[in-house]
């Protein structure tokens, strides 16, 4: 069966994923007038500067929203249906968002909470689900989140 | 923003011929066929033959290239091509990027079209995953938002959040929408009434959205004709005059799963509709009839905000009442739209526009004048306003 989805790494977005697999949520934030910035790229949208550095967070932040998919759906994900996917605005700029899954612990399956339980607004924190790579391939981790 | 130098398209050019194939589940036919089929019915509709096409405007999904259109149909040179991208938000500007065209002299003769089969791999966005996903759905499909519907339904929560709409306002507009197609022998539920409690008890797909908020999953084509206003006076048909025409990438935006800007809730209609309206000699409140790109149900609800017909946080209430009916204060996608005629990528809701401007429409809207067409909410779009 095909497996679950996995990011591809790229030149935008390599070390985000490298520092999720260091176990930290790290965004970017700019060199130049401070503007933080997701989903990662080369320019500040403010100020067009190239210079960027990646601003370590607290990883905490409340549900923005969510969807509850139900099947028909690719099998590794039709197996854990229906599973919430959240969308979480995090804590030092809630304009800044992140999708991603409330489980009990790292790498639990997508419903190992129930989805029906959850609510806009509650206050999560993130863990990091590891990703067995082989040699040479980019690290990589996924942002999951607990409640708190 | 100064445009004082700026020459508007507005009523330069007109819709002078529409085509459209059966719409099913299933049809026999190649997309190419499928296509060639809609150009024909469109130019014969028009009475204008294939030969005098200089123009052909598609969208990147097209499946089949300009030259395949042209050598087809022996059209002689064509001067002008170009294709839209981002899928349901191209159609209305496949359409205006040919009346600039056509208005700017670059060709005389327009054709815009789409063709779409539900089984073949390019029309289907999310039909070509693996396990490794690259660009923007990174960062969100390993999580489990696979489809299209996932996305909306992320939004669709958010929406009713800050709002308190419910599903009875998304069942509003599903069951207008219905209505009309009951009336449309061409429509695919033709035959199938929607009532409340099928609504209610239909299953979900990705909650909060339900089987009747989402389109049908349909193979078909339809096309149009484009020409100078002083042309159009010769055509078969009514010309229907392309008023005003505008497109938009918002600030900060990304494509179907737009959360990423400061509030996802402002989608790209409402820069869209600020173009559309500033080239307009009329406004919202003047528009008779409208089709608003319904992929889901709740797309129709940000984009009465987004153009205007009310404001942000009221579009569910403003369908309350059977606004959106025959008899409403505005008739929405009169001909059964995506949800319940077909779902070509939009491209049924421009042609079911120009009916109703020609009067021709089975859901008719008596004395309409003007009318509202949009395409895709929630990634990069277009819109066009149509009058006759």
């Amino acid at each position: 069966m095909m497996p679950m989805l996995l990011p591809a790494p790229d030149d935008d977005s390599r070390a985000f994923w490298a520092y999720c697999a260091a176990g930290e949520l790290r965004v970017q934030r700019c060199a130049s007038c401070g503007r933080r910035r997701m989903p990662p790229r080369p320019m500040c949208p403010s100020c067009r500067s190239f210079d960027a550095e990646w601003e370590l967070l607290s990883g905490r932040g409340t549900v923005w929203s969510f969807a509850v998919p139900h099947p028909p759906l690719l099998p590794a994900y039709a197996e854990q249906a229906p599973y919430g996917v959240i969308v979480v605005a995090l804590d030092e700029d809630p304009t800044l968002r992140m999708v991603g899954n409330l489980v009990t612990e790292a790498g639990a399956p997508l419903n190992s909470v129930d989805p029906h339980t959850i609510e806009v607004g509650e206050p999560v924190e993130v863990v990091f689900a590891p990703v067995e790579r082989a040699e040479g391939e980019d690290l990589l981790a996924l942002p999951q989140w607990r409640r708190r | 923003m100064h445009d004082d130098d700026a020459l508007p398209i507005k009523d330069r050019t007109a819709i002078v011929g529409v085509g459209q194939t059966a719409f099913a589940k299933h049809l026999e036919q190649p997309e190419k066929v499928l296509a060639l089929e809609a150009i024909l019915i469109a130019l014969e509709d028009a009475g204008i033959d294939p030969s005098e096409v200089d123009g052909l405007s598609s969208y990147t999904m097209e499946g089949t290239e300009e030259i395949e259109i042209a050598r087809n149909l022996g059209m002689d040179a064509v001067t002008w091509f170009s294709q839209v991208g981002y899928g349901g938000g191209a159609g209305c500007g496949v359409v205006g990027n040919a009346a600039m065209a056509v208005a700017a002299g670059q060709c005389n003769v327009a054709v815009a079209w789409r063709s779409r089969k539900r089984g073949a791999a390019a029309s289907r966005p999310w039909a070509g995953v693996r396990d490794q996903v690259h660009g923007n759905q990174q960062w969100s499909r390993p999580f489990g938002l696979l489809r299209p519907v996932d996305e909306i339904a992320v939004l669709t929560r958010r929406y009713m959040h800050e709002f308190g709409a419910t599903r009875e306002h998304l069942c509003n507009v599903a069951t207008a929408v219905r209505s009309h197609a009951n009336r449309n022998p061409g429509a695919m539920m033709h035959a199938k009434e929607l009532t409340r409690d099928q609504y209610m008890g239909a299953r979900w797909i990705s909650e909060p959205l339900c089987l009747f908020d989402n389109c049908l999953e349909s193979d078909g084509a339809g096309a149009v004709v484009i020409v100078r206003r002083d042309r159009a006076d010769d055509c078969r048909q009514q010309p229907v005059y392309i008023h005003s025409f505008a497109q938009s990438i918002p600030a900060q935006h990304q494509t179907m799963t737009n959360y990423f800007n400061d509030d996802p809730l402002v989608g790209p209609s409402y820069a869209c509709a600020e173009l559309l309206w500033r080239h307009a000699d009329f406004g919202a409140h003047d528009i008779d009839v409208a089709q608003l790109y319904d992929a889901f149900s709740p797309l129709v609800i940000l984009s009465l905000e987004g153009y205007g017909f009310c404001d942000r946080g009221e579009g569910a209430g403003f369908t309350d009442g059977n606004t959106l009916g025959l008899e409403g204060r505005l008739p929405v996608n009169t001909s059964g739209g995506g949800l319940s005629e077909a779902y070509v990528h939009g491209f049924n809701l421009i042609v079911e526009g120009v009916n109703q401007m020609r009067g021709q429409s089975c859901s008719q809207v008596e004395g309409a004048e003007t009318c509202l067409v949009t395409s895709g909410e929630g990634v990069p779009t277009s819109a066009l306003l149509l009058r006759n």
